[in-house]
């Protein structure tokens, strides 16, 4: 899922001064999972916005709407019959939410009220770790199903590096060495013949570094 | 300040801190009369949210009042309503409210003397704080 925080309350009032309306969208999808822009958080957050805000004497309106998924335009659509009554959306989705409300309601502001943060899966309850970094080209299936791009701090892809030490990355011992994860995993899988082959210098167009992306699905398209 | 009298919301659990506080009455023993309790399953059942609205509907404080640490019927709810009570505290401190309105506490069932003062005492400190910041900020927006 997409994982996200809670922007700093000081910067969250600092965009929203201007305003004396504002409608809060939450979205039932990843941020809910990662709670940080589901349905509890945005009534978190209004409640704090209108307490922080009748303290200062100037009050804020603040009405609440969380859609089942803020990135994709149908379910943006549902605000339109309630959107003009507004200064500002002040969005809790991921960057794609708030974008995709932004493209569709182009004479409102709509604000950011978390910040998005990496793709990622569950550790444990409250804790969430970066496990893919969306390259377009999945290495998974040769290093025992841990990514070196999103796992290792150097995306060091014949590695380890000289810095592990006792599989940790020298970047913190908090980070297990990606490489010394991937070796375990392909010894368990009997499998250390990948190891020994030596990866191809990554062709970093299918991620980033061929500009924004898209899928096309022509069997899809209406 | 010598005539404000605080209003403080106590989110007490039925197992404990909830008869602690029928003990104390039962004591003959007072505590402010501002103190409002309001009875929860488990003080694992206070959402975040709820302490949020209290203080938003005119609370000056709010105690979170759960069962002895270990001594949760629930396993662990005293302990999730610890966690979530610093969150908060942390979310008033940004918000310019003052996170020590809110606090959590543990007393069993039996410590009727216990809980009257700590209501006592927290009523106290929050006398000595003022009245919940909103309630001036209302007034100069009204």
């Amino acid at each position: 899922m997409i994982t996200a925080e809670r922007k700093p309350m000081e910067e969250i009032f600092r965009l929203i001064e201007p305003y004396g309306k504002i409608l809060l969208v939450g979205c039932n999808e990843c941020v809910t999972v990662c709670h940080a822009g589901g349905r509890k958080e945005v009534a978190m957050l209004a409640s704090a916005l209108r307490m922080g805000r009748m303290k200062l004497g100037a009050p804020l309106t603040v009405d609440e709407l969380t859609l089942e998924r803020q990135c994709d335009p149908e379910y943006a659509e549902e605000l339109a019959m309630v959107v003009d009554q507004y200064d500002a959306v002040c969005s809790m989705a991921c960057g794609c939410g708030v974008q995709t409300v932004a493209e569709r309601y182009q004479g409102l502001p709509v604000l950011p009220m978390v910040n998005t943060e990496f793709m990622g899966s569950s550790e444990s309850n409250g804790v969430w770790a970066e496990r893919c970094a969306g390259c377009g080209n999945c290495v998974l299936g040769l290093t025992g199903g841990i990514c070196p791009i999103a796992r290792c701090s150097k995306r060091i892809f014949n590695g380890p590096c000289g810095g592990s030490t006792k599989g940790k990355c020298e970047v913190s011992p908090d980070i297990d060495c990606a490489w010394q994860l991937i070796w375990d995993r392909l010894k368990q899988l009997g499998q250390t013949e990948l190891y020994s082959q030596i990866m191809a210098p990554k062709d970093w167009r299918t991620a980033r570094d061929g500009g924004p992306r898209r899928i096309v699905r022509e069997d899809m398209a209406i | 300040m010598s005539n404000f009298e605080p209003v403080v919301v106590v989110f007490a659990c039925d197992y404990c801190a909830y008869t602690a506080a029928d003990v104390a009455g039962r004591m003959n023993l007072s505590y402010p009369s501002g103190v409002r309790i309001l009875r929860v399953p488990c003080t694992g059942k206070v959402e975040q949210l709820y302490i949020m609205q209290a203080l938003q509907k005119g609370a000056d404080g709010v105690l979170v009042a759960g069962c002895l640490v270990g001594d949760c019927h629930f396993k662990n709810g005293n302990l999730r309503a610890a966690a979530r009570v610093k969150r908060v505290q942390s979310l008033l401190d940004d918000i310019g409210i003052g996170g020590e309105r809110v606090a959590m506490v543990n007393v069993s069932a039996g410590q009727g003397a216990k809980f009257a003062e700590i209501a006592t005492e927290f009523s106290q400190k929050i006398g000595e704080m003022g009245p919940n910041p909103i309630k001036q900020g209302a007034k100069a927006a009204a």
